[in-house]
Protein backbone atom coordinates (compact mmCIF):
# COMPACT_ATOMS: atom_id res chain seq x y z
CA UNK A 1 0.00 0.00 0.00
CA UNK A 2 2.87 2.36 0.85
CA UNK A 3 4.68 1.66 -2.40
CA UNK A 4 1.41 2.08 -4.27
CA UNK A 5 0.91 5.52 -2.69
CA UNK A 6 4.49 6.49 -3.53
CA UNK A 7 4.01 5.38 -7.15
CA UNK A 8 0.75 7.36 -7.39
CA UNK A 9 2.28 10.53 -5.94
CA UNK A 10 5.30 10.17 -8.23
CA UNK A 11 2.98 9.84 -11.23
CA UNK A 12 1.19 13.05 -10.16
CA UNK A 13 4.38 15.11 -10.31
CA UNK A 14 5.81 13.40 -13.41
CA UNK A 15 5.09 15.08 -16.77
CA UNK A 16 3.18 15.21 -19.04
CA UNK A 17 0.45 17.14 -17.26
CA UNK A 18 -3.00 16.84 -18.78
CA UNK A 19 -5.77 19.05 -17.44
CA UNK A 20 -8.80 17.41 -19.09
CA UNK A 21 -8.71 14.10 -17.14
CA UNK A 22 -8.30 16.03 -13.86
CA UNK A 23 -11.27 18.26 -14.67
CA UNK A 24 -13.34 15.16 -15.52
CA UNK A 25 -12.45 13.60 -12.17
CA UNK A 26 -13.17 16.84 -10.26
CA UNK A 27 -16.57 16.77 -11.92
CA UNK A 28 -17.09 13.17 -10.84
CA UNK A 29 -15.68 13.31 -7.31
CA UNK A 30 -16.49 16.95 -6.53
CA UNK A 31 -19.34 18.41 -8.57
CA UNK A 32 -21.44 15.25 -8.56
CA UNK A 33 -21.03 14.89 -4.80
CA UNK A 34 -22.21 18.45 -4.15
CA UNK A 35 -25.92 17.63 -3.82
CA UNK A 36 -25.39 14.97 -1.17
CA UNK A 37 -22.99 17.33 0.63
CA UNK A 38 -25.55 20.17 0.55
CA UNK A 39 -28.22 17.85 1.89
CA UNK A 40 -26.05 16.30 4.62
CA UNK A 41 -24.55 19.65 5.59
CA UNK A 42 -27.94 21.31 5.94
CA UNK A 43 -29.41 18.58 8.13
CA UNK A 44 -26.27 18.22 10.24
CA UNK A 45 -26.33 21.97 10.93
CA UNK A 46 -30.07 21.84 11.73
CA UNK A 47 -29.63 18.96 14.18
CA UNK A 48 -26.69 20.73 15.81
CA UNK A 49 -28.84 23.87 16.10
CA UNK A 50 -31.68 21.92 17.68
CA UNK A 51 -29.59 19.88 20.13
CA UNK A 52 -27.29 22.79 20.91
CA UNK A 53 -30.20 25.10 21.67
CA UNK A 54 -31.82 22.78 24.23
CA UNK A 55 -28.47 22.02 25.88
CA UNK A 56 -27.35 25.65 26.02
CA UNK A 57 -30.76 26.82 27.26
CA UNK A 58 -30.22 24.82 30.47
CA UNK A 59 -27.30 27.13 31.22
CA UNK A 60 -28.95 30.26 29.83
CA UNK A 61 -26.37 30.45 27.07
CA UNK A 62 -28.52 30.28 23.91
CA UNK A 63 -26.46 33.13 22.53
CA UNK A 64 -23.51 30.76 22.15
CA UNK A 65 -25.42 28.59 19.68
CA UNK A 66 -23.69 30.14 16.63
CA UNK A 67 -20.31 29.49 18.19
CA UNK A 68 -21.14 25.87 19.07
CA UNK A 69 -22.49 25.06 15.61
CA UNK A 70 -19.68 26.77 13.69
CA UNK A 71 -16.77 25.38 15.73
CA UNK A 72 -18.19 21.84 15.71
CA UNK A 73 -18.68 21.94 11.97
CA UNK A 74 -15.43 23.62 10.96
CA UNK A 75 -13.13 21.56 13.18
CA UNK A 76 -14.75 18.15 13.24
CA UNK A 77 -18.06 17.37 11.61
CA UNK A 78 -17.49 19.18 8.33
CA UNK A 79 -14.30 17.36 7.27
CA UNK A 80 -15.34 13.99 8.74
CA UNK A 81 -18.89 13.83 7.40
CA UNK A 82 -17.82 15.20 4.01
CA UNK A 83 -15.17 12.48 3.78
CA UNK A 84 -17.66 9.80 4.78
CA UNK A 85 -20.13 11.01 2.15
CA UNK A 86 -17.40 11.11 -0.52
CA UNK A 87 -16.35 7.57 0.45
CA UNK A 88 -19.92 6.36 -0.04
CA UNK A 89 -20.47 8.17 -3.31
CA UNK A 90 -17.13 8.45 -5.08
CA UNK A 91 -14.71 6.20 -3.15
CA UNK A 92 -16.84 3.11 -3.69
CA UNK A 93 -17.23 4.01 -7.38
CA UNK A 94 -13.47 4.51 -7.83
CA UNK A 95 -12.75 1.15 -6.20
CA UNK A 96 -15.38 -0.68 -8.27
CA UNK A 97 -14.27 1.00 -11.52
CA UNK A 98 -10.61 0.11 -11.04
CA UNK A 99 -11.51 -3.36 -9.77
CA UNK A 100 -13.58 -4.08 -12.86
CA UNK A 101 -10.77 -2.76 -15.05
CA UNK A 102 -8.38 -5.11 -13.28
CA UNK A 103 -10.78 -8.04 -13.61
CA UNK A 104 -11.41 -7.52 -17.30
CA UNK A 105 -7.69 -7.08 -18.11
CA UNK A 106 -8.16 -3.41 -19.02
CA UNK A 107 -5.24 -2.47 -16.75
CA UNK A 108 -3.10 -5.16 -18.38
CA UNK A 109 -4.18 -3.73 -21.75
CA UNK A 110 -2.92 -0.30 -20.67
CA UNK A 111 0.41 -1.83 -19.61
CA UNK A 112 0.70 -3.67 -22.91
CA UNK A 113 0.03 -0.45 -24.82
CA UNK A 114 2.96 1.07 -22.89
CA UNK A 115 0.56 3.42 -21.11
CA UNK A 116 1.40 3.89 -17.43
CA UNK A 117 -1.81 3.04 -15.51
CA UNK A 118 -0.61 5.15 -12.58
CA UNK A 119 -0.23 8.23 -14.73
CA UNK A 120 -3.24 7.64 -16.96
CA UNK A 121 -5.74 6.16 -14.52
CA UNK A 122 -4.80 7.05 -10.96
CA UNK A 123 -2.98 10.40 -10.99
CA UNK A 124 -6.07 12.40 -12.13
CA UNK A 125 -8.16 10.77 -9.38
CA UNK A 126 -5.57 11.65 -6.71
CA UNK A 127 -5.33 15.29 -7.81
CA UNK A 128 -9.10 15.62 -8.13
CA UNK A 129 -9.79 14.11 -4.71
CA UNK A 130 -7.29 16.35 -2.93
CA UNK A 131 -8.75 19.41 -4.67
CA UNK A 132 -12.40 18.42 -4.26
CA UNK A 133 -12.42 17.43 -0.60
CA UNK A 134 -11.59 20.90 0.86
CA UNK A 135 -14.10 22.53 -1.51
CA UNK A 136 -16.84 20.09 -0.53
CA UNK A 137 -15.96 20.58 3.15
CA UNK A 138 -16.28 24.33 2.70
CA UNK A 139 -19.74 23.87 1.18
CA UNK A 140 -20.70 21.49 4.00
CA UNK A 141 -19.56 23.98 6.68
CA UNK A 142 -21.34 26.97 5.13
CA UNK A 143 -24.59 25.12 4.54
CA UNK A 144 -24.39 23.55 8.01
CA UNK A 145 -23.93 26.95 9.69
CA UNK A 146 -26.90 28.29 7.70
CA UNK A 147 -28.95 25.20 8.66
CA UNK A 148 -28.12 25.78 12.32
CA UNK A 149 -29.11 29.41 11.94
CA UNK A 150 -32.45 28.53 10.35
CA UNK A 151 -33.34 26.25 13.26
CA UNK A 152 -31.88 28.47 15.99
CA UNK A 153 -32.94 31.88 14.76
CA UNK A 154 -36.06 31.24 12.67
CA UNK A 155 -37.63 28.30 14.52
CA UNK A 156 -36.37 28.66 18.09
CA UNK A 157 -36.09 32.42 18.37
CA UNK A 158 -32.38 32.90 19.10
CA UNK A 159 -31.27 36.43 18.33
CA UNK A 160 -29.70 36.57 14.87
CA UNK A 161 -27.04 39.06 15.94
CA UNK A 162 -26.09 36.87 18.90
CA UNK A 163 -25.86 33.79 16.65
CA UNK A 164 -23.60 35.51 14.13
CA UNK A 165 -21.56 37.40 16.72
CA UNK A 166 -21.01 34.20 18.71
CA UNK A 167 -19.73 32.56 15.55
CA UNK A 168 -17.43 35.43 14.55
CA UNK A 169 -16.09 35.70 18.08
CA UNK A 170 -15.21 32.08 18.57
CA UNK A 171 -14.00 30.83 15.19
CA UNK A 172 -10.29 31.56 14.83
CA UNK A 173 -7.83 30.86 12.02
CA UNK A 174 -6.54 27.71 13.81
CA UNK A 175 -10.03 26.17 13.54
CA UNK A 176 -10.18 26.82 9.81
CA UNK A 177 -6.61 25.59 9.40
CA UNK A 178 -7.48 22.33 11.16
CA UNK A 179 -10.49 21.87 8.88
CA UNK A 180 -8.37 22.45 5.79
CA UNK A 181 -5.60 20.08 6.92
CA UNK A 182 -8.12 17.38 7.75
CA UNK A 183 -9.95 17.68 4.45
CA UNK A 184 -6.68 17.53 2.47
CA UNK A 185 -5.51 14.45 4.38
CA UNK A 186 -8.93 12.81 4.09
CA UNK A 187 -8.99 13.51 0.35
CA UNK A 188 -5.71 11.67 -0.02
CA UNK A 189 -6.73 8.79 2.27
CA UNK A 190 -10.04 8.18 0.49
CA UNK A 191 -8.58 8.01 -3.01
CA UNK A 192 -5.54 6.04 -1.84
CA UNK A 193 -7.53 3.27 -0.15
CA UNK A 194 -10.25 3.09 -2.82
CA UNK A 195 -7.73 2.96 -5.70
CA UNK A 196 -5.40 0.48 -4.03
CA UNK A 197 -8.20 -1.93 -3.13
CA UNK A 198 -9.42 -1.97 -6.73
CA UNK A 199 -5.95 -2.03 -8.26
CA UNK A 200 -4.83 -5.05 -6.24
CA UNK A 201 -8.07 -6.96 -6.64
CA UNK A 202 -6.23 -9.81 -8.36
CA UNK A 203 -3.94 -10.27 -5.35
CA UNK A 204 -6.84 -10.53 -2.89
CA UNK A 205 -7.11 -14.19 -1.96
CA UNK A 206 -9.82 -13.92 0.69
CA UNK A 207 -12.75 -14.85 -1.50
CA UNK A 208 -14.21 -15.16 -4.98
CA UNK A 209 -13.14 -13.40 -8.15
CA UNK A 210 -15.27 -11.70 -10.80
CA UNK A 211 -18.28 -9.70 -9.68
CA UNK A 212 -18.07 -11.13 -6.18
CA UNK A 213 -14.46 -10.05 -5.92
CA UNK A 214 -15.33 -6.48 -6.99
CA UNK A 215 -18.18 -6.37 -4.49
CA UNK A 216 -15.92 -7.64 -1.71
CA UNK A 217 -13.07 -5.19 -2.30
CA UNK A 218 -15.53 -2.30 -2.65
CA UNK A 219 -17.11 -3.11 0.70
CA UNK A 220 -13.68 -3.51 2.21
CA UNK A 221 -12.55 -0.17 0.74
CA UNK A 222 -15.58 1.66 2.17
CA UNK A 223 -15.16 0.13 5.64
CA UNK A 224 -11.40 0.62 5.76
CA UNK A 225 -11.63 4.22 4.46
CA UNK A 226 -14.33 5.12 6.99
CA UNK A 227 -12.41 3.69 9.93
CA UNK A 228 -9.16 5.27 8.74
CA UNK A 229 -10.85 8.67 8.48
CA UNK A 230 -12.04 8.44 12.07
CA UNK A 231 -8.61 7.38 13.34
CA UNK A 232 -6.84 10.13 11.41
CA UNK A 233 -9.41 12.67 12.58
CA UNK A 234 -8.41 11.90 16.15
CA UNK A 235 -4.69 11.96 15.33
CA UNK A 236 -4.82 15.30 13.53
CA UNK A 237 -6.95 16.83 16.31
CA UNK A 238 -4.51 15.55 18.93
CA UNK A 239 -1.52 16.94 17.02
CA UNK A 240 -3.03 20.33 16.16
CA UNK A 241 -4.84 21.14 19.40
CA UNK B 1 17.66 -25.42 -44.05
CA UNK B 2 16.70 -25.66 -40.44
CA UNK B 3 18.44 -24.65 -37.25
CA UNK B 4 18.10 -27.74 -35.11
CA UNK B 5 17.80 -26.66 -31.53
CA UNK B 6 17.30 -23.42 -29.71
CA UNK B 7 19.97 -23.26 -27.01
CA UNK B 8 20.42 -26.98 -27.33
CA UNK B 9 16.72 -27.87 -27.62
CA UNK B 10 16.51 -30.56 -30.35
CA UNK B 11 12.74 -30.17 -30.77
CA UNK B 12 12.87 -26.86 -32.64
CA UNK B 13 13.06 -26.58 -36.41
CA UNK B 14 13.04 -22.84 -37.00
CA UNK B 15 14.73 -22.04 -40.32
CA UNK B 16 18.31 -20.86 -39.83
CA UNK B 17 17.89 -17.72 -41.92
CA UNK B 18 15.05 -16.45 -39.75
CA UNK B 19 15.70 -13.39 -37.61
CA UNK B 20 14.35 -14.02 -34.13
CA UNK B 21 12.05 -11.40 -32.59
CA UNK B 22 11.43 -13.11 -29.26
CA UNK B 23 13.37 -15.87 -27.60
CA UNK B 24 12.58 -17.70 -24.38
CA UNK B 25 15.58 -19.42 -22.85
CA UNK B 26 15.14 -22.00 -20.07
CA UNK B 27 12.16 -20.16 -18.64
CA UNK B 28 10.72 -21.59 -15.42
CA UNK B 29 7.61 -20.42 -13.61
CA UNK B 30 5.49 -21.75 -10.74
CA UNK B 31 2.19 -20.61 -9.28
CA UNK B 32 1.31 -21.53 -5.70
CA UNK B 33 4.16 -24.02 -5.61
CA UNK B 34 3.03 -25.76 -8.79
CA UNK B 35 5.44 -25.64 -11.72
CA UNK B 36 3.71 -24.39 -14.88
CA UNK B 37 6.73 -23.89 -17.13
CA UNK B 38 9.88 -25.98 -16.81
CA UNK B 39 12.92 -24.92 -18.86
CA UNK B 40 10.83 -23.60 -21.73
CA UNK B 41 12.79 -22.70 -24.85
CA UNK B 42 11.11 -21.03 -27.77
CA UNK B 43 12.08 -18.78 -30.68
CA UNK B 44 9.57 -16.54 -32.45
CA UNK B 45 10.84 -15.59 -35.93
CA UNK B 46 10.42 -12.00 -37.08
CA UNK B 47 7.60 -11.29 -39.53
CA UNK B 48 6.16 -14.79 -39.14
CA UNK B 49 3.12 -16.25 -37.46
CA UNK B 50 3.94 -18.55 -34.57
CA UNK B 51 1.05 -20.44 -33.04
CA UNK B 52 1.25 -21.88 -29.54
CA UNK B 53 -1.13 -24.78 -29.00
CA UNK B 54 -1.73 -27.24 -26.19
CA UNK B 55 -4.42 -28.52 -23.90
CA UNK B 56 -6.20 -26.14 -21.53
CA UNK B 57 -4.33 -25.22 -18.38
CA UNK B 58 -0.90 -26.09 -19.79
CA UNK B 59 0.40 -22.53 -19.47
CA UNK B 60 0.08 -21.17 -23.03
CA UNK B 61 -1.20 -17.81 -21.81
CA UNK B 62 1.54 -17.78 -19.18
CA UNK B 63 4.10 -17.94 -22.01
CA UNK B 64 2.36 -15.01 -23.67
CA UNK B 65 2.40 -13.05 -20.41
CA UNK B 66 6.14 -13.68 -20.11
CA UNK B 67 6.67 -12.31 -23.61
CA UNK B 68 4.61 -9.24 -22.73
CA UNK B 69 6.50 -8.71 -19.48
CA UNK B 70 3.32 -9.04 -17.44
CA UNK B 71 4.85 -12.01 -15.60
CA UNK B 72 8.52 -12.41 -14.72
CA UNK B 73 10.18 -15.84 -14.89
CA UNK B 74 11.66 -17.42 -11.79
CA UNK B 75 14.59 -18.60 -13.89
CA UNK B 76 15.67 -18.12 -17.48
CA UNK B 77 15.54 -15.23 -19.93
CA UNK B 78 12.91 -13.62 -22.12
CA UNK B 79 14.68 -11.84 -24.96
CA UNK B 80 12.70 -9.37 -27.05
CA UNK B 81 14.75 -8.02 -29.96
CA UNK B 82 17.81 -9.11 -27.99
CA UNK B 83 16.85 -7.38 -24.72
CA UNK B 84 16.16 -9.50 -21.64
CA UNK B 85 12.85 -7.96 -20.55
CA UNK B 86 12.88 -9.88 -17.27
CA UNK B 87 15.73 -7.64 -16.16
CA UNK B 88 14.36 -4.31 -17.39
CA UNK B 89 12.97 -1.54 -15.19
CA UNK B 90 9.33 -0.59 -15.63
CA UNK B 91 10.33 2.41 -17.73
CA UNK B 92 12.57 0.37 -20.01
CA UNK B 93 9.93 -2.34 -20.29
CA UNK B 94 7.38 0.27 -21.34
CA UNK B 95 9.78 1.31 -24.12
CA UNK B 96 9.93 -2.28 -25.39
CA UNK B 97 6.15 -2.52 -25.24
CA UNK B 98 5.82 0.38 -27.66
CA UNK B 99 6.51 -2.28 -30.31
CA UNK B 100 3.66 -4.51 -29.08
CA UNK B 101 0.00 -4.87 -29.90
CA UNK B 102 -2.24 -7.29 -28.01
CA UNK B 103 -5.62 -8.85 -28.68
CA UNK B 104 -6.75 -10.28 -25.35
CA UNK B 105 -8.93 -13.36 -24.97
CA UNK B 106 -11.79 -11.24 -23.58
CA UNK B 107 -10.71 -8.29 -25.76
CA UNK B 108 -10.24 -5.94 -22.73
CA UNK B 109 -11.78 -2.96 -24.49
CA UNK B 110 -12.32 0.09 -22.29
CA UNK B 111 -16.03 -0.29 -21.75
CA UNK B 112 -16.67 3.34 -20.81
CA UNK B 113 -15.15 4.55 -24.10
CA UNK B 114 -16.55 4.50 -27.61
CA UNK B 115 -15.03 2.37 -30.35
CA UNK B 116 -13.30 5.46 -31.75
CA UNK B 117 -11.79 6.42 -28.39
CA UNK B 118 -10.64 2.85 -27.75
CA UNK B 119 -8.64 2.81 -30.97
CA UNK B 120 -7.48 6.41 -30.52
CA UNK B 121 -6.24 5.87 -26.96
CA UNK B 122 -2.73 4.54 -27.75
CA UNK B 123 -2.30 7.28 -30.36
CA UNK B 124 -3.35 9.99 -27.90
CA UNK B 125 -1.22 8.67 -25.07
CA UNK B 126 1.87 7.56 -26.92
CA UNK B 127 2.28 9.93 -29.82
CA UNK B 128 2.34 13.67 -30.37
CA UNK B 129 -0.11 13.33 -33.28
CA UNK B 130 -2.74 16.03 -33.75
CA UNK B 131 -6.43 15.13 -33.36
CA UNK B 132 -6.76 15.31 -37.17
CA UNK B 133 -3.94 12.82 -37.71
CA UNK B 134 -5.40 10.57 -35.03
CA UNK B 135 -8.80 10.67 -36.74
CA UNK B 136 -7.25 9.70 -40.08
CA UNK B 137 -5.34 6.83 -38.51
CA UNK B 138 -8.29 5.53 -36.46
CA UNK B 139 -10.68 5.65 -39.42
CA UNK B 140 -8.14 3.84 -41.58
CA UNK B 141 -7.78 1.06 -39.00
CA UNK B 142 -11.54 0.79 -38.49
CA UNK B 143 -12.07 0.59 -42.25
CA UNK B 144 -9.41 -2.13 -42.41
CA UNK B 145 -11.51 -4.08 -39.89
CA UNK B 146 -14.80 -3.47 -41.75
CA UNK B 147 -16.02 -1.31 -38.87
CA UNK B 148 -17.03 1.83 -40.73
CA UNK B 149 -19.90 3.55 -38.93
CA UNK B 150 -19.20 1.98 -35.54
CA UNK B 151 -17.20 4.98 -34.23
CA UNK B 152 -19.72 6.15 -31.65
CA UNK B 153 -20.83 2.77 -30.38
CA UNK B 154 -19.77 1.43 -26.99
CA UNK B 155 -18.26 -2.08 -26.64
CA UNK B 156 -21.41 -3.35 -24.88
CA UNK B 157 -23.43 -2.41 -28.00
CA UNK B 158 -21.29 -4.62 -30.26
CA UNK B 159 -21.41 -8.32 -31.06
CA UNK B 160 -18.54 -10.55 -29.91
CA UNK B 161 -17.07 -10.61 -33.41
CA UNK B 162 -17.18 -6.82 -33.72
CA UNK B 163 -15.55 -6.42 -30.31
CA UNK B 164 -12.69 -8.65 -31.44
CA UNK B 165 -12.28 -6.56 -34.58
CA UNK B 166 -12.18 -3.36 -32.50
CA UNK B 167 -9.59 -5.06 -30.30
CA UNK B 168 -7.53 -5.89 -33.38
CA UNK B 169 -7.86 -2.32 -34.70
CA UNK B 170 -6.63 -1.03 -31.33
CA UNK B 171 -3.76 -3.54 -31.30
CA UNK B 172 -2.68 -2.34 -34.75
CA UNK B 173 -3.21 1.37 -34.10
CA UNK B 174 0.49 2.11 -33.77
CA UNK B 175 1.68 -0.32 -36.45
CA UNK B 176 3.45 -2.57 -33.91
CA UNK B 177 6.30 -4.92 -34.76
CA UNK B 178 4.79 -7.80 -32.75
CA UNK B 179 1.12 -8.58 -32.22
CA UNK B 180 0.01 -11.11 -29.60
CA UNK B 181 -3.29 -12.94 -29.85
CA UNK B 182 -4.61 -14.78 -26.80
CA UNK B 183 -7.28 -17.25 -27.92
CA UNK B 184 -8.58 -14.78 -30.52
CA UNK B 185 -11.63 -16.79 -31.59
CA UNK B 186 -12.88 -17.85 -28.16
CA UNK B 187 -16.65 -17.36 -28.00
CA UNK B 188 -17.05 -16.79 -31.75
CA UNK B 189 -19.00 -19.02 -34.11
CA UNK B 190 -17.32 -20.52 -37.18
CA UNK B 191 -18.37 -17.66 -39.47
CA UNK B 192 -17.11 -14.92 -37.14
CA UNK B 193 -13.91 -16.90 -36.50
CA UNK B 194 -13.27 -17.10 -40.24
CA UNK B 195 -13.90 -13.36 -40.58
CA UNK B 196 -11.36 -12.64 -37.87
CA UNK B 197 -8.81 -15.00 -39.42
CA UNK B 198 -9.33 -13.32 -42.81
CA UNK B 199 -8.70 -9.89 -41.26
CA UNK B 200 -5.68 -11.20 -39.39
CA UNK B 201 -4.25 -12.75 -42.55
CA UNK B 202 -4.84 -9.57 -44.57
CA UNK B 203 -3.31 -7.22 -41.99
CA UNK B 204 -0.37 -9.50 -41.27
CA UNK B 205 0.53 -9.65 -44.96
CA UNK B 206 -0.09 -5.91 -45.36
CA UNK B 207 1.78 -4.69 -42.27
CA UNK B 208 4.30 -7.50 -41.94
CA UNK B 209 4.16 -7.79 -38.17
CA UNK B 210 5.36 -10.76 -36.16
CA UNK B 211 2.35 -12.64 -34.80
CA UNK B 212 2.21 -14.86 -31.74
CA UNK B 213 -1.11 -16.67 -31.42
CA UNK B 214 -2.24 -18.80 -28.52
CA UNK B 215 -5.06 -20.93 -29.83
CA UNK B 216 -7.18 -24.01 -29.37
CA UNK B 217 -8.56 -23.83 -32.87
CA UNK B 218 -6.80 -26.89 -34.31
CA UNK B 219 -6.48 -27.65 -37.22
CA UNK B 220 -7.94 -24.38 -38.63
CA UNK B 221 -5.19 -22.28 -37.08
CA UNK B 222 -2.54 -24.32 -38.91
CA UNK B 223 -3.54 -22.65 -42.17
CA UNK B 224 -2.49 -19.26 -40.80
CA UNK B 225 0.70 -20.34 -39.11
CA UNK B 226 4.29 -20.40 -40.26
CA UNK B 227 5.34 -22.28 -37.13
CA UNK B 228 3.34 -24.40 -34.71
CA UNK B 229 4.53 -24.84 -31.13
CA UNK B 230 3.12 -27.47 -28.80
CA UNK B 231 3.26 -26.87 -25.05
CA UNK B 232 2.62 -30.00 -23.02
CA UNK B 233 3.85 -31.32 -19.70
CA UNK B 234 5.30 -27.89 -18.86
CA UNK B 235 7.77 -27.88 -21.78
CA UNK B 236 7.78 -27.01 -25.47
CA UNK B 237 7.44 -30.34 -27.25
CA UNK B 238 8.24 -28.91 -30.66
CA UNK B 239 8.24 -25.78 -32.81
CA UNK B 240 8.02 -26.41 -36.56
CA UNK B 241 6.08 -25.58 -39.72
CA UNK B 242 2.50 -26.93 -39.65
CA UNK B 243 3.04 -29.59 -42.36
CA UNK B 244 6.02 -30.94 -40.49
CA UNK B 245 4.07 -30.76 -37.21
CA UNK B 246 1.27 -32.92 -38.60
CA UNK B 247 3.76 -35.50 -39.88
CA UNK B 248 5.91 -35.46 -36.74
CA UNK B 249 6.73 -38.81 -35.14
CA UNK B 250 7.46 -37.21 -31.78
CA UNK B 251 5.20 -39.28 -29.47
CA UNK B 252 3.64 -36.30 -27.62
CA UNK B 253 3.03 -34.37 -30.86
CA UNK B 254 1.70 -37.49 -32.55
CA UNK B 255 -0.69 -38.10 -29.65
CA UNK B 256 -1.84 -34.46 -29.71
CA UNK B 257 -2.46 -34.50 -33.47
CA UNK B 258 -4.36 -37.79 -33.29
CA UNK B 259 -6.44 -36.66 -30.33
CA UNK B 260 -7.41 -33.22 -31.60
CA UNK B 261 -7.67 -33.81 -35.33
CA UNK B 262 -8.98 -37.36 -34.95
CA UNK B 263 -11.80 -36.08 -32.79
CA UNK B 264 -12.70 -33.45 -35.33
CA UNK B 265 -12.77 -35.93 -38.19
CA UNK B 266 -14.82 -38.48 -36.27
CA UNK B 267 -17.32 -35.85 -35.13
CA UNK B 268 -17.66 -34.61 -38.71
CA UNK B 269 -18.27 -38.20 -39.85
CA UNK B 270 -20.91 -38.65 -37.14
CA UNK B 271 -22.64 -35.48 -38.29
CA UNK B 272 -22.59 -36.68 -41.92
CA UNK B 273 -24.01 -40.07 -40.93
CA UNK B 274 -26.67 -38.30 -38.91
CA UNK B 275 -27.60 -36.09 -41.92
CA UNK B 276 -27.87 -39.12 -44.17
Amino acid sequence: MGLFLAACLASVVRPPYKLAPIVRQIHFIGARSSFVILFTGAFTGMVLGLQGYYTLRKFGSEGLLGSAVAVSLIRELGPVLTALMVIGRAGSAICAEIGIMRNSEQIDALECMAIDPFKYLLAPKFVASVISMPLLTFIFDVVGILGGMVVGVVLLGVNQGAYLQGMYGSVVWEDIEMGIVKSLVFGLLVVWIASAKGFFLHLDRSGGFGAEGVSRVTTSAVVLSSVTILVWDYLISAIML
Amino acid sequence: MAERGIQGDPRSTVAVDERIAIRLVDVEKSFAGQKVLDRVNLAVPEGRTTVIIGASGQGKSVILKHMLGLVRPERGNVLVFGQDIAKLSKKELRKVRTHFGVLFQNVALFDSMTVYDNVALPLRERTEASEGEIRTNVEEKLAMMDLVGANDKYPAQLSGGMQKRVGLARALALDPKVVFFDEPTTGLDAKRSNELYRLFYRTQRQLGYTAVIVSHDVPKIFKLSDYVTLLADRVIQGCMPPEEFQRSQHPVIRAFVETTMGTIYSSEREEMNHDE
